[in-house]
């Protein structure tokens, strides 16, 4: 692997027992996990490509434990990996050998649920779906929809401000949290926002979502629900080229229409689906388009007419639209499998997450298409069209000699393209340890150091998932210098203002 | 430069910053003014935004809008209205609380305090809205954070941080926001004379249910009290939805739509605050919906109050001092910011609730990553 995590400290990892035993000392019985066999389950997330046994990892069960391990690996210099399921695709919970993995898996419970204010108090460890389950008794779903959705854990969503398939329409996980507690490196636990919309001082909850486990550890989450929409119906449109299903996009986008659904798969893409769970996707079109509208039937009458106008109005050469839910699912099980689908392919797959400007969609098609042919590696497209967050999966083998090798190098130009095109780095999956080494591509010095200073003002020792995000992590004391006396600045010497 | 003393592109800022390290003097950045009322009077050197002005791109298919900071609100809100779009925050402009006229709000002042309108409640915030930023900070160096497009996580979230700083963190030179299409048709229902506690019945009932309220908002007067919902899109999902709700709170009384004018001026008078009359010092409380009359409750009859995102941001008109209106917010949960007062007053009340010890020390490490030297700690605040 090509990655460089930072060098494990020696002198932690000659201290293991010692680490071990003041962990039990707050985790007792089974809590503390130190056995190379049982470490072994934790040795990757869902970025499998990289692997590292953890320290040791521990399992704390209730807020106080967290608060006395963090404040304990503070005092004595040893670093932290939190993890909530480990989904992640950009290796976010991937653990260090000098660091102790803090597994928030036993923290499985719902707190509270209020139908009045609209809201689900949880714990991290409680997965994304069970909180829909916990509430659609009463008619209720909690909105962001990751792919992972069964397994994630609406910690590690917090985390890493996951999004889905729906976020278009009701946003990202950061949209749709009120509040949370959090533990600090220090040990200290505070609670941030609460049931209330908007807080009292700076927006700490903001950033807090998606700092990808390098600010705290979040032992408690507030999140949002929402009444479930009375009905939901689907398109399935086939277009002969990419341009006319960008355009059919940007159409519906001008019409007024925010679909709750709108994606986009590319011919590889729709074969392998088709092949691999038969959803009656049409073979002979360049691009297939899923729109979803959601609301009062009413609405959804109306719109999915407008819809097929645009869809027609831009060359569509088929146009289905779901009669019932069953049709409905069968429309998106060929875009929920694309993944597994592609995955029939070749052994091994890289599933890439940059979000471009929509209209340059037809231009970075074409030139992802001659990097496929300059890497020698295939690539299948599939795209949430409405908010531009394209993921390309790379086709590879890790078993041959420099595939996988290949493989990044592809992903790190796709990335690179993205951000050329006016795009970013990631759309949802997060930097972690995947894209780090690409922050440069889309922030300068100066800017990473603006955001570093974030995590020093949490975690100035940068104990906390250190290796990620960041290319380089620079000490704390280093970033903090300002040189205002002495003219070390170049600034004019006569004032302008 | 057109105007002496006022920066006209990034690098002003970034030299007005430079001058006044140099010179150890506070900063306070300010763009149209409506809000310059709000908090501690204190002179200091003013760094204005208002030479920063105009469209920098607009493509109304991406749903992106780069602006500078000091264009008005008014003049972004027309621009987009002219593509059919809107900021769904719908951006608050303080103007009117101090008897000024609408307009005068820039769109770096409005995002900078993260205040949004009725439609808050159902559109996001500000900070919902922000998606990327160039800044100038307390340091004197430019920086951007976020991005030009709809959906990313790449790195921390810096814009949810510079939406609602007011001013405390660095001077953004150049704001991204989010766009979404206007709503086609709008509809306002009124229930009348609902107590305070049924009326945020009605409105949880309301925004509990598949009929998608836009806005909700509670304007007691007695007897004469009006509980209004706003529901608006497509004409016919609007019609449908208006029907659901006829239904749904059949029990709370007669749902009645209000013709349009009268509709509009309801919701003004939710950016006016006129009800409240001009006298008594103003609160903004922000609590969950279920526990805003426990909000006001220790106020028992000294307080005038109007409702807004279903109950969840109470305006509070009332003599009865700082501490018993934050420790009536702080007990529902909640946090009251003083907008509205003397001169006086303000000197001696912060406006913002005071927060736990352990929140303000990380609130105070976060100021000073971007502005170590406190530049822009003017005593405002």
């Amino acid at each position: 692997m090509s990655l460089s995590m930072p060098p494990p400290a020696q002198d932690i990892l000659s201290r293991r027992a010692e680490i071990a035993a003041a962990l039990r000392a707050i985790v007792p019985g089974e809590g503390v996990i130190t056995d190379d066999a049982r470490l072994a389950p934790y040795e990757s997330d869902g970025l499998t490509a990289y692997r590292q046994h953890p320290l040791m990892v521990v399992l704390p069960e209730t807020t106080q434990q967290v608060s006395r391990i963090l404040a304990w690996c503070h005092a004595h210099g040893v670093k932290v990996v939190p993890r909530g399921s480990g989904t992640s695709l950009s290796g976010g919970a991937l653990p260090l050998a000098d660091a102790v993995l803090l597994g928030l898996g036993k923290f499985n419970r719902i707190l509270d649920i209020d139908y009045d204010d609209r809201l689900v108090v949880a714990q991290p460890g409680v997965t994304n779906l069970a909180i829909t389950r916990a509430v659609e008794g009463r008619g209720f779903y909690y909105a962001p929809d990751p792919s992972s959705q069964i397994a994630c854990s609406i910690g590690g969503n917090f985390a890493e401000n996951s999004g889905g398939v729906h976020c278009l329409k009701y946003g990202l996980t950061t949209n749709n949290v009120l509040g949370c507690e959090i533990v600090l490196m220090d040990g200290e636990i505070v609670r941030v926002g609460g049931r209330h919309l908007d807080p009292a001082g700076l927006d700490l909850l903001g950033v807090l979502v998606g700092s990808e486990g390098l600010l705290g550890v979040v032992t408690e989450v507030t999140v949002r629900i929402l009444p479930q929409p009375e009905t939901a119906r689907a398109l399935l449109i086939g277009f002969p080229d990419a341009e006319s299903a960008g355009q059919c996009v940007a159409d519906t986008i001008a019409a007024g229409i925010i679909p709750a659904g709108m994606e986009m798969m590319d011919r590889p893409a729709i074969h392998a689906a088709e092949a691999f769970v038969q959803a009656g996707y049409p073979l002979d079109v360049e691009a297939l388009l899923i729109v979803e509208l959601d609301g009062p039937m009413a609405e959804c009458d109306h719109l999915i007419a407008e819809v097929e106008a645009i869809a027609r109005r831009n060359k569509a050469s088929s146009v289905r639209m779901s009669r019932d839910e069953a049709e409905r699912a069968a429309f998106w099980a060929g875009r929920k499998a694309a993944f597994p689908a592609v995955g029939r392919l070749a052994p091994d797959y890289y599933c890439m997450d940059g979000t471009i400007p929509r209209r340059r969609l037809p231009e970075v098609l074409e030139e992802l298409e001659r990097l496929s042919k300059h890497y020698g590696l295939a690539v299948a497209n599939v795209f949430h069209a409405g908010d531009g967050n394209l993921h390309p999966l790379i086709l590879y083998d890790a078993n041959k000699p420099g595939e996988l090798d290949r493989a990044e190098a592809f992903g790190s130009d796709i990335l690179r393209l993205c951000v050329q095109v006016g795009g970013v780095l990631t759309g949802e999956h997060g930097v972690g340890v995947e894209k780090r080494d690409l922050m440069p591509e889309m922030f300068t010095e100066t800017d990473l150091a603006h955001q570093q200073r974030l995590k020093c003002a949490f975690d100035p020792d940068l104990l906390l998932n250190p290796g990620k995000v960041f290319p380089r992590l620079h000490r704390c004391a280093e970033l903090g210098r300002m040189h205002v006396h002495g003219g070390a600045l170049p600034f004019p010497d006569l004032p302008r203002f | 430069m057109s105007e002496p003393g006022v920066p006209t592109c990034e690098q002003d800022v970034a030299d007005a910053v430079a001058d006044a390290l140099r010179d150890g003097v506070k900063l306070a950045i300010g763009g149209g003014g409506s809000k310059a009322a709000i908090g501690s009077p204190v002179a200091v050197r003013a760094l204005s935004m208002t030479g920063l002005r105009g469209v920098v791109d607009y493509d109304p298919a991406e749903l992106v809008l780069t602006v500078r900071p000091g264009t008005p609100l008014a003049e972004v809100q027309a621009l987009v209205a002219g593509s059919g779009q809107m900021l769904a925050f719908e951006p608050f402009d303080h103007g009117p609380i101090f008897g000024r006229d609408v307009g005068a709000a820039t769109i770096g002042g409005v995002v900078a305090a993260g205040v949004s309108g009725s439609q808050r409640v159902s559109a996001g915030a500000a900070r919902d809205h922000l998606l990327g930023f160039r800044a100038v900070s307390g340091r004197g160096e430019m920086f951007v954070a976020g991005a030009r497009v709809v959906k990313n996580v790449t790195g921390f979230d810096l814009p949810k941080l510079a939406a609602g700083s007011w001013g405390r963190l660095f001077a953004m030179t150049e704001l991204t926001l989010k766009v979404l299409p206007a709503p086609r048709e709008a509809r306002t229902l009124r229930l009348a004379g609902l107590p305070d506690e049924v009326a945020i019945r009605a409105m949880s009932r309301a925004m509990g249910s598949q009929a998608d309220v836009a806005a909700a908002a509670h304007l007691p007067a007695g007897a004469d009290s009006t509980t209004i919902l706003r529901v608006q899109g497509f004409g016919p999902s609007v019609s449908a939805r208006c029907a659901m709700l006829e239904a749904l709170l059949a029990d709370f009384g007669p749902l009645m739509t209000l013709p349009a004018d009268e509709a509009d001026a309801m919701w003004e008078s939710l950016r006016t605050l006129a009800p409240l009359g001009s006298e008594r010092p103003v609160w903004r409380v922000n609590v969950a919906p279920g526990r805003a009359c426990q909000a006001i409750a220790p106020l028992d009859g000294e307080a005038a109050c109007l409702f807004d995102w279903a109950g969840g941001l109470i305006w509070i008109a009332s003599d009865a001092g700082a501490d018993r209106i934050r420790a009536a917010a702080s007990s529902a949960g909640g946090h009251a910011m003083l907008i509205r007062a003397g001169a006086d007053m303000r000197a001696q009340v912060p406006a913002f609730h005071p927060q736990p010890d352990g929140i303000a020390r990380v609130e105070e490490r976060v100021r000073r990553a971007f502005d170590p030297a406190g530049l822009f700690e003017t005593g405002r605040f």
